[in-house]
């Protein structure tokens, strides 16, 4: 089953004027209940584009969004439902904090959506849980939190609305390396155990490389390739071209191959290459 | 070698209204007695976890910021001292990681005269400057554009090229390339190790990227205020274990080679980047075959 799937989908700013731009151009993408997809692609290549009319934010100006099969623009006054269906944290969210208290915060959207004080009550739980929030940080001001605190926040104030899909615009620039691995295992355990579809925007090659089932390049508006992971970074000469890259440890064992060893494409991560190169060596 | 910047003995905690008896203000140190000097051209890296004082510490090279006890020289003048704190600004430029946060005019090459006319240069001598800085950066094509047309990258390079227009000796950069798309960031890094290697710029680079910390003369890792540990890149990115355990990491390169010795396969040193990893891999799988 489709959670998502877009036909034709365009969407053309500032139409009808010189400065006529077309963000995204007839992009047909399936994507299925329960995947883990990372897109990438350079500045301007039409990524957040795209997830904003995924969640309705903006209305396409050709082409259709389904939700679970049903066009989310059929009965415009609806599309409140889409967006707590469809959770979108763009990137430095910190910024959007904005109430009295971090589970005030939190139970924003779930108030908006008019559940009652007891499911709410247990979802700032929950979502505080999957982010690591600490529960004494709950009645702190969201100003008093550190910079990676506060991104927890308002992820949690995002995951708190349970959605089926959640989008995700570079949840760790700007973090450190600790931070990010921590905050990326997390975002992981929150899809395994809600079994959600989770949609992860990033510039990092390698945090994709590591989460992501399948991966969505965007090129020009184009959706240029989409495909498995493994897959997509065996192409580096294309993604190169796209001012994209692969991770260094697939360069690495690409280079190895092309020295001509016996060794996979598209190796994802240092333990695979690790357990690869283990083999060779062994068998010395 | 000649000196350039000192810091020393420098503490720094920001003022604040909430000291109470658990947490007393002087617990707040953000930099606790650090002591660091800075040649004349050199490329160093400053590296360490969120909240560790790299901004801090590059806010108080050119003045932005003044230490709460200790002392920061710059080209032997004290940054505490108002009556030179423009030649100190004019000295060491700051680059933020923000470059939407950094422009200020509508056109490409007005944004880059801002500094200078602000300094009282003679227009003649900003024309030659604006020109000269674009050259630098790569992007004099895009004298006329509007700012907000450009890609992350290329924004960038406009504002170090607003700071190299002020014809600073010191360029000071705290995570230039975190918001960038992997084109963008090699366009800065290219930019910065060309500024340091032409034109002789000191560079002060800030980042959580440690494929761009490896290309540093110096790397210095900073926690809690004060200095971890400092080295060449080689002599760092060695100490697998030190970095993990202070939040952070090291190049996959190194990672591969790290897990390869846990595994039992010696390797004579740590390799920094995919070519060197690459060359190493190739001679154990080499030796190994008895060629």
């Amino acid at each position: 089953m489709n959670v998502i799937e877009t036909e034709d989908l365009s969407f053309v700013y500032g139409k009808g004027t010189p400065f006529e731009k077309v963000a995204n151009d007839k992009l047909n993408i399936q994507i299925k209940q329960g995947e883990f997809i990372g897109i990438i692609g350079h500045t301007g290549s039409g990524k957040s584009t795209l997830v904003q009319m995924l969640n309705g934010l903006i209305k396409p100006t050709s082409g259709v969004v389904r939700l679970n099969g049903v066009d989310i623009w059929q009965v415009p006054k609806e599309i409140r439902k889409v967006r707590f269906n469809v959770g979108l944290v763009f990137q430095y969210p910190e910024y959007q904090l904005f109430e009295e208290t971090v589970a005030k915060d939190i139970a924003f959207g779930p108030k908006n959506m008019g559940l009652d004080d007891e499911e709410i009550k247990r979802r700032i739980n929950t979502s505080a849980r999957f982010t690591g929030l600490k529960p004494e940080l709950l009645s702190k001001s969201p100003f008093d939190l550190s910079g990676g605190e506060k991104r927890r926040a308002a992820i949690a104030g995002v995951i708190a609305m349970d959605p089926d899909v959640l989008i995700l615009d570079e949840p760790t620039a700007g973090l450190d390396p600790a931070g990010r691995d921590v905050l990326l295992a997390q975002i992981s355990q929150y899809h395994k155990e809600r079994k959600n579809t989770v949609l992860l925007v990033s510039h990092s090659m390698e945090d994709i490389a590591k989460i992501a089932d399948r991966i969505l390049v965007m090129n020009n508006g184009r959706a240029a390739m989409f495909d498995e992971t493994q897959k997509i970074f065996s192409r580096g000469d294309e993604l190169e071209k796209m001012g994209l890259r692969v991770p260094q440890i697939t360069k690495i064992m690409s280079m190895l191959r092309d020295r001509g060893y016996s060794l996979p494409s598209g190796v994802l991560t240092v333990e695979q290459a690790a357990n690869e190169l283990q083999v060779l060596l062994d068998k010395q | 070698m000649e000196e350039f910047i000192k810091v020393e003995n420098v503490y720094f905690n920001y003022m604040s209204d909430e000291g109470d008896e658990q947490e007393p203000l002087s617990y707040n140190n953000v930099l606790n007695n650090i002591s660091l000097n800075i040649v004349k051209g050199e490329f160093i890296a400053l590296l360490g976890h969120n909240g560790c004082g790299k901004s801090t510490m590059a806010k108080l090279l050119n003045a932005m910021l003044l230490p709460t006890d200790g002392k920061v020289i710059v080209n032997g003048i004290d940054t505490s001292d108002e009556q030179h704190r423009y030649d100190i600004r004019k000295t060491v430029g700051l680059v933020l990681q923000n470059p939407d946060n950094q422009l200020v005019a509508s056109i490409v090459e007005e944004d880059v005269a801002f500094g200078p006319e602000n300094l009282g240069i003679d227009p003649k001598e900003i024309r030659r400057r604006v020109d000269e800085a674009l050259k630098a950066v790569d992007m004099y094509e895009y004298r006329c554009h509007a700012p907000y047309k450009l890609s992350g990258g290329q924004k960038q390079r406009v504002a170090i090229a607003g700071m190299i227009a002020m014809e600073p000796q010191c360029l000071v950069l705290d995570e230039p390339t975190a918001m960038l798309d992997p084109k963008g960031r090699d366009e800065v890094m290219n930019t910065i190790k060309r500024l340091n290697k032409e034109k002789g710029i000191t560079i002060v680079l800030i980042t959580h990227y440690m494929d761009e910390a490896v290309q540093a003369n110096r790397v210095v890792v900073m926690d809690s205020g004060q200095i971890l540990t400092q080295g060449s890149p080689h002599e760092v990115f060695s100490n697998v274990e030190l970095l993990k355990r202070h939040r952070l990491d090291v190049p996959q390169a190194t990672e591969l080679m790290y897990r390869l010795r846990g595994r039992g396969f010696a390797s004579e040193r740590m390799p920094l980047d995919a070519d060197e990893c690459v060359e190493m891999l190739d001679s154990m799988l080499k030796q190994g075959k008895g060629i």
